[in-house]
């Protein structure tokens, strides 16, 4: 019985974003299809487990959704178009359900919630939803919002892509290069909120980023000639590979003490691999220098060498493309740790301090290049900011030990 | 809008914790209130004292507390401006407290309309 279960849920996850894509290419309805297809999944949990896990679990599923789709449809004797429409889907889905196969329509999924026309801040989230099926609770407290505000919210993108008609397809060539980058970066967005999230135990965020990865691959596989969505997969899977040593018994381990011990190898082949299929393809990418960089991090541990310059010059590299705080900051301490502090000084400087107001990784990057370059009482001032502005326990008690440092 | 934070802890935790422990958090709650006035969103904020030293009025009547068994009891407060409850929740969970338990965050009514 828990077998049933166990392979209910698996498909669940796996199929999830296939099943809502393929349905809601043809009706245009993401909210209706994604009732449908729960109700399917709640039809499977009860019945599976007595009639035993069907030898096509996905046709089943679909099967059962279109049912329901049906029933919705009639209820919606209104929506003439809508019914026409759900009949070719009915003709294909009993296509598809004979020949066991249907089209991996996942592409069109992820494109349509990076559409222009949906606001960028929900594109993950509605990406997590859709795709993956996390409820918006979940979605919610890794972006920091109430479970009811992100909930309105993703109902409301929806409803707007249904009426306002975004086009369910994969876009043309010539817009194809942006949308398929406003894709990669929600995606990254859920890797960062699920990786912080991670750092408060009861967050489900470790969760979040593996579902991110799994989205990373996705894109990647589905845009194999896509060096950005290639170098993706090395980003996040890098920076995936130091989780266990960025924590010691639950204290913060800045990069310089982590312990390549702890490095994941796989994950690192994996990384390594697809850097490769990215540097083949010979369109180099933001994703793809911060991928180099977090490989010259890695292999500098590995191997004990120093490669702060050729960081430096990456990041360099990444700021004349894709200028950002979190680059200018990631160069800054590079640039300590070659025992250049003033140019981290006057770097960090450089930037507009409205932008950094309540930036906690600037103040603590202010904090070392300050303490640095000996300027005590300032890295003080900078540290304490620091303190009043990190949502995580132990980064807070990473600093205050810094502060202690400079006492 | 304003936004009141309530912060619930054990208070009989913090009471007996060390005082290199208290000081510790005492230290955080002064940086998160530096951090808050720097960005304009303070309002006002403070530690309350031990729940045995509250009254309650219930009519004409006088009573000492403490008034609940819950382990968990209002230790402080912070009354912050933010422009909306995203940016609220974003300051509450950058608040020391959240270490120690729920922070309560509550819209304040605004009496001027």
């Amino acid at each position: 019985m828990n077998d049933a279960r166990a392979i209910a849920e698996e498909t669940a996850r796996a199929s999830y974003g296939r099943l809502i894509a393929y349905l809601s290419a043809r009706s245009r309805d993401i909210a209706a299809c994604e009732d449908a297809l729960g109700e399917a999944f709640a039809a499977a949990l009860t019945h599976w487990p007595q009639s035993g896990v069907p030898a096509f679990p996905e046709a089943w599923l679909l099967t059962a959704a279109r049912r329901k789709i049906i029933d919705g449809a009639r209820r919606a004797k209104t929506r003439r178009d809508a019914e026409s429409d759900i009949l070719i889907l009915i003709d294909e889905v009993e296509a598809m359900t004979r020949e066991d196969k249907f089209v991996d329509e996942r592409l069109k999924l992820l494109f349509i919630c990076a559409h222009p026309a949906i606001d960028p801040a929900l594109r993950t989230p509605l990406m997590l939803q859709t795709v993956l099926g996390l409820d918006a609770a979940r979605i919610a407290s890794a972006f920091l919002i109430s479970p009811v505000t992100m909930s309105q919210r993703l109902v409301r993108a929806k409803r707007k892509i249904s009426s306002a008609g975004i086009p369910f397809e994969t876009p043309a060539l010539a817009d194809l290069g942006d949308r398929a980058a406003a894709v990669l970066d929600a995606i990254y967005a859920a890797f960062s909120a699920g990786y912080d999230a991670g750092d408060s135990a009861d967050a489900g965020g470790a969760d979040l980023s593996r579902e991110a990865l799994f989205l990373a691959r996705l894109a990647a596989s589905l845009l194999p000639e896509n060096a950005e969505a290639q170098g993706l997969v090395a980003l996040i899977l890098y920076i995936d590979a130091r989780r266990a040593a960025r924590r010691c018994n639950g204290a913060y381990v800045p990069l310089e003490q982590q312990s390549a011990a702890l490095f994941d190898q796989s994950q690192i082949g994996e990384g390594d691999i697809a850097l490769g299929r990215a540097a083949a393809l010979r369109n180099p990418g933001r994703y793809q220098l911060e991928a180099a960089i977090q490989s010259a991090h890695l292999s500098g541990k590995l191997s004990g060498d120093d490669t702060s310059g050729a960081i430096i010059s990456l990041y360099g590299r990444l700021l004349a493309i894709a200028p950002s705080i979190g680059a200018e900051i990631g160069r800054a301490a590079a640039l300590i740790k070659a025992g250049r502090a003033q140019e981290a000084l006057s770097a960090l400087d450089a930037i507009d301090t409205a932008r950094v107001e309540t930036h906690q990784p600037y103040w603590a990057a202010r904090g070392h290049a300050l303490a640095a370059a000996g300027n005590r009482e300032d890295a003080q001032r900078a540290f304490e900011r620091a303190i009043g502005l990190s949502a995580d326990a132990a980064t807070r008690d990473y600093l205050n030990a810094r502060l202690r440092d400079l006492g | 809008m304003r936004y009141m934070f309530l912060l619930y802890s054990d208070e009989d935790a913090f009471h007996d914790a060390s005082e290199t422990e208290q000081m510790k958090i005492v230290g955080e709650h002064m940086a998160f209130s530096e951090a808050l006035r720097k960005a304009g969103a303070m309002i006002e904020g403070a530690p309350l004292e031990h729940t045995r030293l509250s009254k309650r009025l219930r009519g004409a009547k006088v009573e000492d507390g403490p008034f609940t068994d819950s382990k968990e009891q209002i230790g402080g407060y912070y009354m912050i401006e933010a422009k909306d409850l995203d940016a609220a929740l974003d300051w509450a969970a950058r608040c020391p407290s959240s270490s120690y338990g729920p922070i309560e965050i509550r819209p304040v009514w605004n009496i001027e309309g």
